[in-house]
């Protein structure tokens, strides 16, 4: 066998075995994370910081968005509205509705309703049924007219007036935890034994 | 009797992560599909109403998506074959102070930001293969794909 001869064998088993090990062993799928900033629903836009093995980036405007592959520093770049339905439209869907807070205002020393606060229970009824297994967090409150103690229990009082109401329209007991908080936590802070009828009020807290 | 008196406390203190592994963290308001919550090794059924905890991690398969309101009000979801894992979730209602870090390994998630967020910036947490995502606030979405 001639020189060249050899050579050129040689050759071509190099190139096949190249060809053959880089088929075998592709490199490695490099993992990628888009994120992108949208107006939350009052239109508000935060920030969110991005930070990789390679570097650290910021992306604070509607429609910003950061990519990275693997280790390397995150790429800014920008988005829309509608690429945002495309790729993240049924996870969008699954986000829980937001949690509402409502205040029921109450008559001086009693559990009784305000005729007002009587129709906004009709709307958290109404709210309620938009959200299974919501939670209801009840927090009762008075003013500081009366003893520390007295107090305690008027708020505890008003706050089991609304659970029991709640119940009665068909709510899940289960659903609702109460809570006192007696003149403790004035919504407009006052003198001893003034009367005032904001802070006459149980808070409701639905998530 | 000292002797004792040791034991029950280092058996105490090895409960003691557990406990706080225990507690809730958030709860389940939306699903569709298929999804699954895997805690401790075992798979529970993801129905609306049910509890998520520090550790779980929520599959969800073709089709499928699941929405959590935690106890801070921040809102997650995750959408179709998706994998996310409550690494770690502590929330005090009282001062609204805590630290949630979300890992999603593969898929997409939407987040909007609750109390934690609010009273302090970088605490919410959202992390991926090889990027780290600091929540300052409100609203957006992370896609990880290979």
């Amino acid at each position: 066998m001639r020189l060249n001869e050899l050579g050129s064998i040689i050759v071509i088993i190099v190139v096949a075995a190249a060809a053959y090990f880089l088929h075998e062993s592709p490199p490695p799928p490099q993992p990628k994370t888009t994120v992108i900033l949208v107006p939350d629903a009052g239109g508000k836009v935060g920030a969110v910081s991005v930070k990789s093995a390679q570097g650290e980036t910021l992306i604070d405007s509607a429609y910003a968005s950061a990519t990275t592959i693997g280790a390397n520093a995150p790429v800014v770049g920008s988005s829309s509205a509608a690429q945002v339905a495309q790729t993240f439209g049924s996870t969008i869907k699954a986000l829980p509705l937001k949690p509402v807070s409502y205040t029921l205002y109450f008559l001086e020393g009693r559990d009784e309703y305000t005729p007002e606060s009587r129709q906004t229970i009709e709307t958290i009824l109404l709210e309620l049924a938009k959200r299974p297994a919501a939670n209801i967090a009840v927090i009762g409150h008075t003013d500081r007219v009366g003893a520390l103690e007295y107090n305690d229990r008027l708020s505890l009082q008003r706050t089991e007036r609304v659970r029991a109401d709640f119940v009665q329209r068909g709510v899940a007991e289960r659903a609702i935890s109460v809570a006192g908080r007696g003149e403790r936590e004035p919504l407009i802070a006052t003198a001893d034994e003034v009367s005032e009828p904001r802070n006459r009020r149980v808070e409701i807290n639905i998530r | 009797m000292l002797n004792r008196i040791v034991k029950i406390i280092v058996v105490a203190l090895a409960l003691l992560p557990a406990l706080a592994a225990a507690e809730d963290a958030g709860q389940i308001k939306v699903v569709n599909g298929p999804v699954t919550i895997e805690r401790g090794g075992k798979s529970l059924p993801a129905v609306i109403g049910a509890r998520v905890q520090q550790s779980d991690i929520l599959r969800t398969g073709a089709g499928g998506s699941v929405g959590v309101t935690m106890m801070d009000n921040t809102l997650v979801s995750a959408g179709p074959n998706s994998e996310l894992v409550i690494e770690r979730y502590a929330f005090n209602s009282t001062t609204h102070q805590g630290q949630f870090d979300a890992g999603l390994r593969r898929g997409t998630l939407s987040m909007v930001s609750g109390k934690i967020a609010k009273q302090s910036p970088g605490a919410v947490r959202v992390i991926t293969p090889g990027t780290v995502l600091g929540a300052r606030g409100t609203e957006f979405h992370v896609q990880v794909t290979e």
